[in-house]
């Protein structure tokens, strides 16, 4: 244990730096998602190709993506426009069709009865749709922000400083120590990020709790 | 960039040889698909088992949860320190990518079938082999299915990284574009990997036309006679 | 569903998102360092390698200079040469650890200088504008071929030359070594050795590549000649009589806004930076698992460049 001793102050900086990506990739993901898991649930012939087109963005290899979007955008690849781009691409990936599912389980006749009580499309989105759709989207949202916590590790093979820097510097100097507490604290900060979003979720959807 | 990651694809010389794009290609699916079918030995049988005895239902969500949080960069890291440069490194940590989601497709498809077939299947004397045999496992099967499909993909994306410790498959050319400047090499190598995916993705879809196909044939069959 | 119209959803997807980045984001998360040259003109950015030992040479560079009043922000491990030099190019770094023989391979690939002084004087003639080196150190961290005792031994190998002719040698490296000068192909060009195949390992002549050779895995490896682990005994480093590896001092890249006085500073550590130092900097970051800052600290303290 005399690597973690010595260097708690690195590891510290470095899950500060993790956080410091994932959080917002997390929220910009969501942010995105949710409008077009909208519109994908309303406008189907639209909506599906437009799902199934953003899944296979996940089947590009993280790697070659970090190094293809500077390529195709022209900006710096260790810039923080390239890493978030990259993961929010993922997220988007991930999370939009758990989105449109949400939105397609809000029952029909509740948005009828929304629009025969004069509910404007926008006043029903808030009211309606996005409460109703909430406890599913959750349930996708807690997936897509486990893997994009793991998926800021792969940054530090282009030099993006997170957590997984101690993989790629462990891997360097033979230090297994270090790769291990890269692993755990990347998963333990992953259950943290799941935990706080079961606990916003149930604030959020406060009719789910007397079930 | 792109344009050069083009010519480099046009270019016959890149694809042959024993380290050419032919080469590394059939390496990267030989590998995606023996990854896939050993996690595969394992995750279904005990997901099945789960979902049949709707046991340790918990335990496994968790466990599924906390594996899917595991980077692979770091998996593979620490088992090439202990395991050294051959396939075996990036092949278990490609197995643990696996395991959850064939798992989870697995006990949620045999927790789909209809508790009453299952009851009926039970009244008129099947054993519990017959239930899970007869029942449970057919009416898994699209779930199943589905797993395995969005599995590979994944498997065959995440691939990729192996080249970080071995000498295996697409991510050769990624990695060796990236630490020489030739990043159309690079790209090339990510523009292959996305094809082969979706090459992949369209062999699934055909399957399952023609398994489709033939099973509504075959309930059509059944039907005539029945009638007759 | 058609394909194609998936694949075109994905793309226009994918474009849609990032122009929606490009607009909301393009001031707000431009590079770090951009900011940095329009705020205080006087902070001086040092980068190193991903690299350990790059790391602490940086690490020592960075002390030094705030030692002496400067203010000093550090991009740490920011990859490898092909990823860092176009940043530093575009001047968004200030001082850069480099290696003499390596940078100059780099910048000029048709470069034929081996020894020491020619490929300093080489490297200068080379530096793009707006960059320099200061003085190189003593300290070499050179390419080198490794091979394991017992196989030296069996084989009666001293020299690199002497493994022409021995059949189904694998030699295993970081993945560009098998495009460099004194890769596969500079074994067969210039000691007529065959490499019957390549195996890339991305840990810069660590502990796998070490292992690999042990394991049989493989028969030669590439490995920095400051690696501590070169001195347990069982490893030979066979020697290069045509200089096929270029000498490749540690020095200092750094650009125009380092101005005399920090340039001084930065050359009193190339001054005491000593091969024996670097090794022993290597071993406590390998073998002492101490912290980059750590170790720099005490060589600096020691070389007495600070209290």
């Amino acid at each position: 244990m005399t690597w973690i001793a010595i260097n708690i102050p690195e590891i510290v900086s470095l899950l500060g730096h993790h956080a410091a990506i994932a959080l917002p990739v997390i929220i910009i993901s969501v942010m995105f998602s949710i409008p077009i898991g909208w519109v994908a649930s309303r406008k189907r012939r639209l909506g599906r190709p437009l799902i199934a087109g953003l899944e296979l963005l996940y089947a590009i290899p993280s790697l070659a993506l970090f190094v293809l979007i500077p390529a195709i955008f022209g900006f710096g690849l260790r810039s923080n426009a390239n890493i978030l781009i990259v993961l929010v691409v993922y997220g988007v990936a991930v999370l939009v069709r758990s989105c449109a599912e949400a939105f397609d389980s809000v029952p029909a006749d509740t948005r009828d009865a929304a629009d025969a009580c004069g509910f404007s499309l926008w006043r029903r989105f808030w009211a309606v749709d996005l409460p109703l759709s909430l406890p599913v989207c959750i349930a996708g949202i807690r997936v897509m922000a486990v893997s994009t916590i793991s998926l800021v590790t792969v940054g530090s093979v282009i030099g993006i400083q997170s957590l997984g820097t101690l993989f790629t510097d462990g891997f360097q100097r033979g230090l297994m120590e270090e790769v291990v507490t890269g692993l755990v604290l990347t998963v333990a900060f992953a259950l943290i990020v799941d935990l706080a979003i079961v606990a916003i979720g149930k604030l959020l959807t406060p009719w789910t709790r007397s079930r | 960039m792109l344009e050069g990651a083009f010519l480099w694809l046009a270019d016959p010389a890149n694809w042959g040889g024993n380290a050419g794009i032919w080469a590394r290609l059939t390496q990267h699916v030989v590998f995606t698909m023996a990854v896939v079918v050993a996690s595969a030995v394992i995750a279904i049988p005990l997901g099945i088992a789960i979902g049949h005895t709707k046991r340790f239902h918990a335990l496994v969500t968790l466990a599924s949860g906390a594996a899917r949080a595991i980077p692979t960069l770091g998996l593979l890291t620490l088992l090439a320190l202990m395991l050294g440069i051959g396939f075996q490194a990036p092949f278990i940590a490609l197995m643990v990518l696996a395991f959850p989601p064939l798992l989870a497709g697995a006990y949620a498809g045999v927790e789909s079938a209809d508790p009453v077939t299952v009851d009926a299947a039970r009244a008129i004397g099947m054993t519990e082999w017959q239930v899970v045999k007869s029942v449970e496992i057919p009416a898994a099967l699209p779930v199943i299915s589905a797993g395995i499909r969005s599995t590979v993909l994944q498997v065959a994306a995440t691939a990729t990284l192996a080249a970080y410790t071995s000498d295996i498959g697409l991510g050769r050319f990624v990695f060796a574009g990236m630490k020489t400047n030739h990043f159309e090499e690079t790209i090339g190598g990510a523009i292959l990997v996305m094809a082969l995916t979706l090459f992949l993705d369209a062999i699934f879809k055909l399957i399952r036309r023609i398994t489709e196909t033939s099973m509504r044939k075959r309930e059509g069959t059944i039907a005539h006679e029945n009638q007759a | 569903m058609k394909t194609r119209l998936k694949i075109g959803a994905a793309a226009a997807c994918l474009a849609l998102m990032i122009s929606l980045f490009g607009c909301g984001t393009s001031e707000s998360f431009s590079d770090s360092s951009s900011q940095q040259q329009e705020g205080e003109a006087q902070t001086l950015v040092v980068g190193s390698q991903d690299f350990y030992e790059n790391e602490i040479i940086a690490e020592a560079y960075a002390e030094a200079l705030e030692a002496n009043g400067f203010k000093v922000e550090r991009s740490f491990r920011i990859g490898q040469r092909e990823i860092y030099m176009p940043e530093i190019e575009s001047g968004s770094i200030d001082v850069f650890p480099e290696y003499t023989g390596n940078l100059l391979q780099y910048l000029d690939e048709n470069a034929t200088a081996t020894e020491s002084q020619d490929v300093y004087d080489a490297l200068v003639q080379v530096m793009p504008d707006g960059l320099r080196v200061l003085d190189q150190a003593e300290a070499t961290d050179a390419d080198s071929y490794v091979v394991t005792k017992e196989f030296a031994d069996a084989n009666d190998i001293v020299a690199i030359g002497d493994l022409a002719g021995i059949d189904g040698l694998v030699l295993a490296g970081n993945a560009e070594l098998e495009s460099r000068p004194y890769g596969p192909a500079g074994l067969k060009d210039i000691y007529g050795v065959d490499i019957v195949r390549f195996a890339p390992v991305e840990d810069s002549g660590g502990p796998l590549t070490v292992k690999a050779l042990r394991d049989g895995d493989a028969t030669i490896v590439d490995m920095y000649s400051s690696t501590p682990e070169l001195a347990s005994g069982d490893l030979v480093v066979l020697e290069d009589p045509e200089g096929m590896f270029l000498a490749s001092h540690v020095v200092p890249i750094v650009s125009d806004r380092i101005d005399e006085k920090a340039a001084e500073v930065i050359d009193r550590v190339s001054a005491s930076l000593t091969p024996e130092a670097l090794v022993r900097m290597n071993d406590e970051s390998v073998n002492g698992k101490r912290s980059a800052a750590d170790i720099a600290h005490d060589f600096l303290v020691q070389a007495e460049i600070i209290q």
